[in-house]
């Protein structure tokens, strides 16, 4: 019975997931919560209410009480009527949970996805960017900060095209 | 209240941060241009993720049921104990620059080192806040540089700044009862431990930018017992206004 029991739980815990795992992100619409890694658990309770826990990207980022809203309404869509967002900042989200899909996503959507591993750079480190158009290294950065706290602004100098460049953390 | 000295230290980084995003946000829609305007708005915002994730844990430690909201628009100007450099005025650029990379250059070893805090929120904040804070100091550092490096005019500027801000990088360091006593506990960061590294940084990016340190001289304090400039009621008038006017209004 236990393991009927745990088997039942796990199938309602992937139902309460697949309805929450595609919302999107308000401003990268074209990454879900998914792909950026900002969904970290889905639980539903015994009392049949669901636990979600989120991480945001920067602590201060204003998409948050966005995403707990569109969860909730996601929820509710699939049945789930008593829904409860927890947001965690352990462990810190890093670029690193991007997955390989996610970053072609963004790069088609003319955004250049972040590079490799967040290492720890120096004071003065410069980053190879490569343009999402033409793919081109010779890029300039215009601004560490860009429309969004995950973003800066580059410009690649083969092309002309000015991008954003989602930035490592 | 079960760990006043840890309520303390908390409201302590949260005035810090609310103070300071604060004045930042006084750039928008003033910076030099657009690409500037979005920066410093951006730190501001990440500042602002600082202080909202601490002043809910001070309340939580409190139990008074003081939230977020109420820490931050209902105390008045003696009761915030922010450092001073942060509530300095943004009469120019290049003071704004100066105090963000004074703050900043402090902050980014001090994040880093309360990563192994014994604290769960504090070393988590920690993880966090460290790679917002190493983006904060690389973008100050570089305009230091860029204005100290640049025309007599900008040199001028931000060596005013460097010479009027000084003053306030003592309280930076001031390590009272509060402190020792949650550093004892492996909770805070000992600031004298990250001195080297504030040194390291202001001296590398200050020889960058053709500027002279400041002698070593007496420091301006008293910011952690709510002893503040006349700019902190300034800042917090606008700052509370709403909340003062409609307590407990919702949008």
């Amino acid at each position: 019975m236990a393991v009927a029991a745990k088997i039942l739980r796990s199938e309602l815990d992937q139902k309460a997931w697949n309805a929450v795992c595609d919302v999107p992100d308000p401003e990268v619409p074209v990454l879900t919560i998914e792909d950026l890694g900002v969904l970290r658990d889905v639980h539903v309770q015994a009392d049949g209410s669901v636990q979600v826990t989120i991480t945001p990207t920067y602590t201060g980022c204003p998409a948050m009480s966005m995403f707990a809203f569109d969860i909730e309404a996601a929820l509710l869509n699939a049945g789930f009527d008593k829904v409860e967002v927890k947001t965690v900042l352990n462990p810190a989200w890093t670029t690193d949970w991007l997955s390989e899909k996610a970053r072609e996503k963004l790069r088609a959507y003319g955004i250049a996805p972040p590079n490799g591993k967040a290492s720890r750079r120096a004071l003065f480190g410069e980053e190879q960017v490569h343009c999402p158009k033409c793919n081109s290294a010779n890029t300039s950065r215009i601004s560490e900060f860009g429309s969004t706290a995950c973003k800066a602004l580059y410009r690649c100098n083969d092309c002309s095209e000015p991008f954003d460049y989602f930035k490592c953390i | 209240m079960k760990d006043p000295a840890l309520f303390t230290y908390c409201m302590r980084l949260a005035d810090d941060s609310a103070i300071l995003s604060q004045r930042l946000s006084e750039w928008c829609g003033h910076a030099s241009h657009l690409e500037e305007d979005i920066a410093l708005t951006n730190v501001a915002l990440d500042l602002i993720g600082h202080a909202r994730e601490l002043y809910t844990y001070a309340g939580q430690i409190e139990g008074k049921g003081r939230d977020e909201d109420a820490l931050c628009f209902h105390r008045v100007e003696r009761e915030f104990t922010n450092l001073l450099l942060v509530e300095q005025p943004n009469d120019d650029f290049a003071y704004a620059i100066m105090r963000q990379f004074l703050f900043s250059a402090f902050m980014h070893p001090f994040w880093e080192a309360m990563m192994k805090s014994e604290d769960e929120l504090l070393a988590g904040l920690a993880a966090k806040a460290e790679k917002e804070a190493a983006y904060h100091l690389r973008h100050s550092a570089e305009w230091v540089i860029r204005l100290g490096d640049g025309t007599e005019e900008s040199h001028n500027r931000v060596s005013d700044a460097l010479e009027f801000l000084w003053m306030y990088t003592g309280e930076m360091f001031e390590c009272d009862e509060v402190v020792s006593s949650l550093v004892a506990k492996g909770i805070a960061v000992d600031p004298m431990s990250i001195k080297h590294l504030w040194d390291e940084t202001v001296n590398t990016v200050l020889v960058r930018a053709n500027l002279e340190r400041p002698t070593e001289s007496w420091m301006q304090t008293g910011g952690r017992k709510g002893e503040h400039s006349e700019h902190l009621g300034h800042i917090l008038s606008p700052m509370q206004y709403l909340q003062r006017s409609f307590p407990q209004a919702q949008w």
